[in-house]
């Protein structure tokens, strides 16, 4: 096994797929020559080819709009957008056609695809750069969304969204691509879409986080379990579909919960959460469930970002308020 | 200013049922049989239409797009085709989608509200209807570039109307078309108004055909009442797009005779004098029977029998819609996921205890 990057499982999981079946093609701006902005297809166009790899003019809506033709023609497109933050000119073809086209045709003509966005915030990128607009997807029916935030997960989960016969928003999170390395089988295998994973058991407080919030749960759980206080902590991974057994079972058993997610606050996926888990947990809950979350503004230019962007600091508060209650 | 044949575009058939000396060549190699089906196509699809708006006034379907006056536009194209090319329709080809395989009662179907009304049968390369304007251009591009990619024959073709021209997804779409030499075809039917915007106010250009030379692919303005110039240009663009020629947009310069659904009034933006002149001068099945009977192709007797057949098909049609069998209410969650999500199996639990009280 070697020791890969997050965005080097992504490269090695799109080598995986373009090997074993010729109909799959990369498309988008970038990716070719170039091997991604990120260098998320690093070397896939030299050994694929350029009707394999495809660097597309600058239209997100024509990339998107192109690739469900592709698909109902009998191609697989992996869709590359540069910054999840540049998928809006292509929101309409996401929402109006990919997601509905099977519930449309009646099973005829789906778009079996997947939308590769980095997101989120944390490197110091420019304006409209770092958005985390999940909830905008997840609110869409039809569409499946996933979030890997180590590097065994980002392999898994991104060959079981290239095999899932529905169109797939794979979100990456930009913050994770280079900052954790861990050991990735070399060989095929699929991280299901639609369970969550139990970073860390624990029976006083229920993390439920995502993405670049993963690591961050993960800090403020050590904090705490110095204290005494033991968190269990969730990547949930699957944003829709949601493992919702995963995480009802452990807030019964805690009786608490905090979702931690970057994005902003109002009408986010974390309410959703919030709600899902009163229907279902209520006579369980010790507490009332807390969110911590970005603000309801726009994303700010970096110099504001760690404002914005929720740390160990605001977590461990969430916990103690929490605890407290 | 463009001279009033630029203005038409390419013309074959003139309006009073005679052959210009290109059309002469046009019309010579074409089968007999084909130049009767190009009417028959274009009366059945009117007289369907016809029926289509008087069952909206009587609340038997919901909003309809009528086409009358674009026939000629639309079976003109869509016979050019063969069963293995892909059709992307806007809302308003029942005509091409019929030609393609699509049988009234599914037409109707749609207009009904039924979701069963976009499934083609099996084997017809037929999309549904796109409601968006001009989304399903690139989608077109897409399918036509798959077809590149794998070696394949079939060609892609995106109907849409002037309005369209305005939208970035028509631009996208035929810049990509240009860039990978893609065998698809972009036919807009100019029907000059989009609802009650006029085409001058899409576009600062004379002709949406010139648009074409912006993504250096082919650009063809052509006289959209006249079946035999349309087939003839179609079938051309075709055969560029088959032997690896690229993409053509096709300008078919034409005219609604009624309103934009049945929902709005055409009467608030155009004049009755520009309405009587299309209708009555420039009708695409006048000019076309004209021919055919001054060519002993077509007679009286022939028209009756056929609008009889006609008519007891589409009624037939209408019969079979209405008589279709409604879906349960747990037919919503049918094809929303290949495999249906655990949430989405509680919410259809949810709607079975509801209905069984």
């Amino acid at each position: 096994m070697a020791q890969l990057t997050l965005i080097q499982a992504i490269n090695d999981a799109m080598r995986i797929a373009l090997e074993r079946d010729p109909s799959v093609v990369i498309l988008g701006e970038d990716v070719g020559k170039n091997g991604g902005v990120f260098r998320a297809t690093e070397g896939l166009w030299k050994r694929f080819g350029d009707d394999r790899v495809i660097d597309t003019p600058l239209a997100e809506a024509g990339i998107v709009g192109t690739a469900i033709g592709m698909a109902v023609n009998g191609l697989r497109p992996i869709v590359e957008i540069q910054f999840l933050g540049f998928s809006y000119p292509g929101f309409e073809q996401i929402v109006s056609h990919a997601a509905r086209l099977r519930t449309r045709t009646q099973g005829m003509f789906p778009a079996t695809m997947v939308i590769r966005a980095p997101y989120g915030g944390g490197i110091r990128a420019p304006e409209l750069h770092s958005d985390s607009t999940e909830a905008l997807f997840v609110h869409t029916p039809g569409l499946k969304v996933v979030v890997p935030s180590t590097p065994y997960d980002a392999k898994g989960l991104l060959l079981a969204s290239i095999s899932d016969p529905d169109p797939v928003l794979f979100l990456e999170p930009m913050k994770l691509y280079r900052s954790v390395r861990e050991e990735v089988p070399e060989t095929a295998y699929e991280v299901p879409i639609g369970q969550a994973r139990v970073v860390r058991e624990g029976e006083d407080v229920t993390l439920l986080a995502w993405g670049a919030m993963v690591p961050v749960a993960i800090a403020a759980a050590d904090e705490w379990a110095e204290k005494g206080v033991s968190c269990e902590v969730i990547d949930v991974r699957s944003l829709y579909p949601l493992d919702e057994e995963t995480l009802v079972t452990s807030v019964k058993k805690t009786g608490r919960a905090v979702i931690v997610h970057e994005a902003p606050r109002t009408a986010g996926v974390g309410a959703e959460l919030a709600a899902m888990l009163q229907e279902q947990a209520f006579l369980w809950l010790e507490a009332p469930i807390a969110r911590v979350t970005g603000y309801d503004v726009p994303v700010p230019m970096f110099a504001l970002e760690d404002a914005f962007r929720p740390d160990v600091k605001r977590v461990s508060e969430a916990v103690r308020q929490v605890i407290a209650f | 200013m463009l001279r009033q044949m630029e203005k038409v575009g390419l013309q074959y058939l003139q309006p009073d049922g005679t052959l210009t000396p290109e059309g002469e060549v046009a019309w010579k190699p074409i089968e007999r049989p084909l130049k009767i089906e190009f009417y028959r196509w274009m009366c059945k699809i009117r007289l369907f239409d016809q029926r289509a708006v008087i069952l909206q006034r009587q609340g038997r379907i919901g909003t309809y797009a009528p086409l009358q006056g674009q026939e000629a536009a639309q079976v003109g194209s869509a016979l050019a085709l063969n069963r293995e090319d892909w059709v992307f329709p806007s809302y308003r080809e029942h005509g091409v989608a019929m030609i393609a395989g699509m049988p009234l009662k599914q037409i109707l179907l749609y207009w009904m509200g039924r979701v069963e009304g976009c499934r083609p049968p099996e084997g017809i390369k037929l999309f549904p209807p796109a409601v968006p304007i001009a989304t399903q251009i690139p989608h077109a591009a897409g399918a036509a570039w798959a077809s590149k990619l794998k070696g394949e024959q079939s060609v892609a073709v995106a109907y849409f109307g002037d309005g369209a021209t305005s939208e970035g997804d028509f631009h996208e779409g035929l810049n990509f078309a240009g860039v990978f030499r893609l065998p698809v075809i972009f036919f807009c039917q100019n029907n000059q108004y989009a609802i009650s915007v006029p085409f001058s106010r899409q576009t600062a250009t004379e002709t949406v055909a010139e648009k074409a030379a912006a993504y250096a692919i082919r650009g063809v303005r052509v006289d959209g009442n006249d079946v035999l110039a349309i087939y003839t240009v179609m079938k051309e663009a075709v055969e560029r797009a088959r032997s690896g020629e690229g993409a053509t947009l096709i300008e078919a310069v034409t005219y609604r005779h009624g309103a934009h659904t049945t929902a709005d009034d055409a009467g608030r933006y155009r004049k009755q004098e520009e309405t009587r002149e299309w209708v009555e001068l420039r009708d695409p099945l006048t000019r076309y029977r004209r021919l055919l009977e001054s060519e002993g192709l077509w007679s009286e007797a022939e028209e009756r029998d056929w609008e009889a057949h006609c008519k007891q098909e589409i009624e037939e049609a209408v019969r079979e819609a209405e008589s279709a069998e409604v879906p349960p209410s747990s037919h919503l969650f049918a094809h929303v996921f290949a495999d249906l999500p655990p949430s989405l199996v509680r919410q259809r639990e949810s709607l079975f205890r509801l209905e069984e009280g």
